[in-house]
């Protein structure tokens, strides 16, 4: 049985807008792709451990020594709004 | 005919160092062999000319003052364009990065270029390296140059379809879930994912940072160890590279098999595997072992498995890292006026992202989600430790493993282009390396009936590229075939 998702709460998550035609494809897309995913649960008993990283290194350290940094205007330079030396982003409203 | 551009770096190296050619000569070989081939292959976003001539000029004085060169000076170089150039754009095949300068380079394009490389082109490839066919490409799809009416593979085809064409030397690409084996695979080229971890990812859009994978496309096995030799070495500037200075990878590279052990994986050719591929891989292990190597059938009994965890993983990573395009910082924004932040987020994400993107955002996100993040996301991360134990297993038995790289031949552009689950399973021989972070290569192995190239997958245990490399230059040596696609007869 393909899963089913809400697509617009899924979306809203993504902060993607999608049309209505892109919803539909997507809703019966990611379905079909996660009924085949969900195939894991047939190997992954409780004891066996999570694997997140293929070669794990812990406490890669390197020395605290001061560098020159990116010059503003090289940070700035792909910005598509800025005003003096920040980027510009429309209002950030209270998400309630 | 053979000009510069057709010949490997190792030979051109030797006359460049001999001082029978100079570096321009070889980088305008490959710069009119772009202007004449590409047209019909697309397989750049932003070629390099200039640049490449002037690079050349420096390196050809530089060579007159005597200097001693690298193996990798004056060689015409492509890079994918997921990797990050300063000053030349980088857009990762999307939209969302159409007009994105990056203001450093990339630490593998540094160690190449410090040593001579020439830059001359960034390549096409699938939007952030999603896909297995370039058809992803916002900018549209390359085309395999063993038939223009096929896809070169993906997600690096265009550094792929570059190579083989002779438009390049040699090019890296990005391999996170075959997407340097594959498209070797299908344009009859050596493609090697090292181990996750060898070549630092400082400069590397990122797709799926538990998977991600810097890799070369080259002519010849000899040339994939001459660039690792150059790439590999930990880079601080990437918490994950290898600890470990760089080792040069040509030594030994021509010892040959002899009692080396090979297992064949007896999961890689079952249902959905073309015959021409099945048979051209089973005349490549009769090959081994008629070069001394002992030959057993070998097991990764969760391997069906992989593809799962994979498209659970793999989007999962991607949904975060891909939170960065926000439009604010990368060039670009939806026109208009936005209500507020997220509605500009949203509009600039809907209009930038391709299909495909969207479609793996929406499931890692998902994936990801509160109330399933243990239920998918933890389930595949537990899936991954039974691969991993899979090839330890295996390794215990073997020192290397075969398979087909990939199940079929090139395929026709559009030809499951509306099938994300039958995409998906070209990459099924592949993602197992990702998963456990084995180095893997794909070496041409044949031609099919349609005259197209068949690839042969060699997977070796964490770190240990020199075996790896040994058994397929052997191979290489053995078959002692040169892959030539017909587009260059003409």
């Amino acid at each position: 049985m393909p899963v089913e998702i809400d697509i617009a709460h899924v979306a809203r998550l993504a902060r993607i807008d999608l049309t209505p035609e892109e919803a539909t494809t997507l809703r019966a897309q990611l379905g079909v792709i996660l009924e085949h995913a969900a195939r894991v649960r047939e190997v992954a008993t409780e004891d066996l451990p999570p694997t997140a990283s293929p070669v794990p290194r812990v406490n890669v350290l390197r020395e605290d020594e001061p560098e020159p940094s990116l010059p503003v205007e090289e940070a700035l330079r792909n910005a598509p709004d800025r005003e003096g030396d920040r980027f510009k982003v429309p209002r950030i409203t209270e998400t309630s | 005919m053979s000009e510069l551009c057709d010949q490997d770096g190792a030979t051109l190296s030797a006359k460049l160092t001999a001082g029978e050619v100079s570096a321009v000569e070889i980088v305008r070989s490959s710069l009119e062999r772009i202007e004449r081939v590409d047209p019909q292959l697309h397989a750049f976003l932003t070629p390099t000319p200039q640049l490449a001539i002037e690079r050349a000029e420096e390196l050809d004085v530089y060579r007159s003052s005597g200097a001693p060169l690298s193996p990798v000076a004056g060689i015409p170089t492509a890079l994918k364009d997921v990797l990050a150039t300063n000053g030349i754009r980088t857009t990762c095949g999307s939209k969302i990065l159409e007009h994105y300068v990056p203001p450093y380079d990339g630490t593998a394009w540094t160690r190449l270029s410090g040593d001579g490389a020439v830059l001359v082109g960034k390549t096409n490839c699938d939007e952030f390296a999603m896909g297995s066919s370039n058809e992803n490409s916002a900018y549209g799809p390359v085309h395999n140059p063993w038939d223009l009416s096929r896809v070169p593979g993906g997600s690096s085809g265009g550094s792929a379809a570059a190579v083989a064409a002779g438009a390049a030397v040699w090019a890296l690409g990005t391999d996170t879930g075959g997407s340097v084996r594959q498209p070797a695979s299908l344009c009859g080229v050596v493609g090697l994912k090292p181990t996750y971890g060898r070549i630092s990812r400082y400069g590397l859009i990122a797709f799926a940072s538990s998977l991600d994978t810097v890799g070369t496309f080259t002519r010849t096995v000899r040339d994939a160890a001459t660039l690792l030799s150059v790439l590999g070495g930990n880079d601080p500037r990437d918490a994950t590279s290898l600890e470990g200075d760089a080792v040069d990878y040509t030594q030994g590279l021509e010892d040959g098999v002899a009692g080396l052990r090979v297992g064949v994986v007896a999961e890689a050719f079952g249902e959905g595997v073309e015959p021409g591929v099945a048979g051209a891989v089973r005349a490549a292990v009769d090959r081994l072992e008629g070069l001394g190597a002992s030959v057993g059938e070998a097991h990764l009994p969760h391997a069906d498995y992989a593809l799962s965890a994979y498209y659970l993983i793999a989007p999962s990573e991607a949904s975060s890292n891909l939170a960065r395009y926000d439009g604010v910082r990368y060039g670009f924004r939806a026109p208009g006026e936005h209500a507020d932040s997220v509605a500009m987020m949203s509009a600039t994400r809907g209009a930038g992202f391709g299909a495909e993107v969207k479609r793996r955002i929406m499931l890692g996100t998902y994936a990801l989600s509160a109330g399933y993040y243990e239920a998918y996301y933890g389930q595949a991360q537990k899936v991954r430790t039974l691969i991993i134990r899979d090839y330890a297993a295996a390794f215990e038995g073997f020192d290397v493993l075969v398979s087909p790289t990939s199940p079929t031949t090139a395929f026709a552009i559009g030809a499951k282009a509306d099938d994300p689950m039958a995409m998906y399973l070209n990459d099924i021989f592949t993602i197992p390396a990702n998963l456990a972070g084995v180095p893997a290569i794909s070496v041409p192995c044949g031609i099919d009936d349609a005259g197209l190239p068949i690839g042969l997958q060699l997977t070796a245990p964490v770190r240990d590229e020199r075996t790896l490399l040994r058994a397929a230059s052997a191979f290489e040596a053995d078959l002692g075939l040169q892959f030539r696609p017909p587009l260059l007869a003409a």
